[in-house]
């Protein structure tokens, strides 16, 4: 057995993952960022995406494609309309209190995973992917002198796979170029820098705290139907995004948005190739380690400027 | 023309300003002098909403501006030069302008007219406002107040720490403005450069007010001063 095709096709399964977690990690940095808010109901908000994918899939039938298509627009939204909701009735009475945003966000979690308990139920349900051609995973050898290509057998990965870490790439180039070139963008940055030169220059604070609390949850909605072909949505799918998004956010440096997706990529690599060499608790514990020695040997992260 | 009447503002539970009445009137600076912690900032930050009054009320020309929310304030025309210049320090010179422009609509004209008053910012316009110099940063903060085209302006020490040529430069804006009709609200510490831009000064004491009296009377007796500030 060669080991280079193994790698490749566990550094593309990683690259899903890191694709996925970029999108969801971003969301929480953005959240964090610009509102100082931990919201330990990030993940919630990823499986709710997922759920809300099946339910219209579903609901609107006809080919997967189409159902699927639906889901990516309307599922992001709906979560987001329902994170700036909870921004402007939880999130806002408790004035953004670092503590009590904690609190209140716990609250939020299990009052989302619960409902979803009880509307949807324990069950783990798939969504079809809108295409899914397997692609055999090519890898060079050397024959008679010159290099060729080959197809190593029973290796492969599929081309919706391929497809979602295209997706994540374009979805987070949008929002840099929300952020550094567009007004919402500029307000939200003016924001985060000083809320309250922001208040004096007319920026209305509290709606730009909805604002980016629901493109926070909306980003992890996406990532979420992104990986519900693969994946499946169940109710209790909100966790390890939510740890693996910390891990991303500590290492990358909070706040940072570049630093989150470069961390994101790190880790989701590195699951992706340690889960398929070794196991994937192992992964875990590796990028938990990670996460340990970045607090002790550079707290403010890779990419962090200050300390927050 | 810029009215406070009665108001009495704090953080908290701290009352820090009881009872202040003040009217400043277009086209002409007043000059609030006071000791530390006399509720100089707590005036200018109780006037643009950033503190939640306990009485009283704010009018800008007639609008009660202090029934409005916060960022609402600002667009009836009040532009703040806020204490240690709180620059949006990681964007560029032309997006802390792009910010006061936005808050009431302005357009390129204004841009212009306000670069034309600071050409050095023109000769920036892409660099961070954190990577400039004190006096820069100074300019900055005040052209990014005067996008708003204001009625009122509000500022507090806007001279501190800065060179005596970035302080004439400052000067001569606020007697610009002052000229243009603006209402100008100015917080400073060094008497003597008070002395010689202000039309009236008014003294705090303890978030009260003490006096307010022409300056051209301070200028004839210095020893007024000493009584409100010496120590």
């Amino acid at each position: 057995m060669e080991f280079g095709p193994y790698l490749l096709l566990a550094s593309l399964e990683g690259a899903v993952t890191a694709a996925v977690l970029a999108l969801t990690a971003v969301g929480l940095s953005l959240v964090f960022g610009v509102m100082r808010v931990v919201n330990v109901a990030h993940g919630e908000f990823f499986m709710l995406g997922a759920v809300l994918a099946w339910w219209i899939a579903t609901t609107v039938g006809g080919h997967p494609a189409l159902g699927f298509a639906v889901a990516l627009v309307v599922a992001p939204l709906i979560v987001g309309v329902l994170a700036a909701l909870a921004d402007m009735t939880v999130l806002k009475r408790v004035a953004y209190d670092p503590e009590r945003t904690i609190v209140a966000t716990i609250g939020l979690l299990y009052i989302i995973q619960q409902v979803t308990l009880m509307t949807y139920g324990p069950e783990a349900r798939p969504v079809e992917p809108p295409f899914n051609h397997r692609l055999a995973i090519p890898w060079i050898e050397r024959v008679e002198g010159s290099w060729q290509l080959y197809y190593p057998w029973g290796l492969s990965t599929t081309s919706y796979k391929l497809a979602v870490i295209g997706a994540a790439a374009v979805v987070l180039l949008g929002v840099w170029a929300l952020l550094a070139r567009t007004r919402i963008g500029l307000v939200m940055r003016a924001t985060q820098l000083d809320r309250d030169m922001a208040t004096a220059f007319g920026i209305p604070v509290e709606r730009v705290y909805a604002l980016v609390f629901g493109l926070g949850a909306a980003l992890a909605a996406l990532g979420a139907v992104l990986v519900v072909p693969i994946q499946q949505a169940h109710y209790l799918m909100g966790g390890d995004p939510l740890l693996l998004s910390f891990i991303v956010v500590i290492i990358g440096g909070l706040g940072s948005l570049p630093g989150t997706v470069a961390a994101a990529i790190l880790i989701g690599l590195s699951d992706g190739i340690i889960s398929v060499f070794f196991s994937p608790t192992l992964a875990k514990i590796i990028a938990t380690l990670l996460v340990a020695l970045v607090l002790v040997f550079r707290p403010q992260g890779l990419f962090g400027t200050r300390a927050a | 023309m810029l009215e406070l009447q009665g108001i009495g503002a704090g953080y908290g539970q701290a009352q820090v300003l009881r009872d202040l009445s003040l009217t400043v009137d277009g086209g002409e600076i007043l000059c609030l002098l006071g000791r530390n912690g006399a509720g100089k900032t707590t005036t200018m930050k109780a006037i643009m909403g950033l503190l939640p009054l306990m009485s009283g009320k704010v009018l800008l020309d007639g609008v009660e501006v202090s029934a409005l929310p916060p960022h609402r304030v600002p667009r009836q025309g009040l532009g703040y030069i806020p204490q240690g210049r709180r620059l949006f320090g990681e964007l560029t010179v032309a997006q802390n302008l792009e910010v006061g422009l936005m808050a009431r609509g302005a357009g390129a004209d204004v841009r212009e007219q306000v670069l034309d008053l600071f050409p050095r910012l023109r000769e920036r316009l892409r660099q961070r406002a954190q990577t400039l110099s004190g006096g820069e940063q100074q300019m900055l903060a005040t052209a990014r107040a005067l996008c708003l085209s204001p009625k009122a302006l509000l500022l507090d020490e806007p001279t501190e720490g800065l060179q005596p040529s970035m302080i004439d430069a400052i000067r001569q804006v606020i007697l610009r403005m002052r000229a243009q009709g603006v209402a100008v609200l100015l917080v400073e510490q060094r008497v003597d450069a008070v002395l010689s831009l202000a039309d009236r000064v008014a003294f705090l004491e303890n978030g009260r007010l003490a006096r307010t009296l022409p300056a051209a009377d301070l200028r004839a007796d210095h020893a007024i001063v000493d009584r409100y500030l010496g120590v």
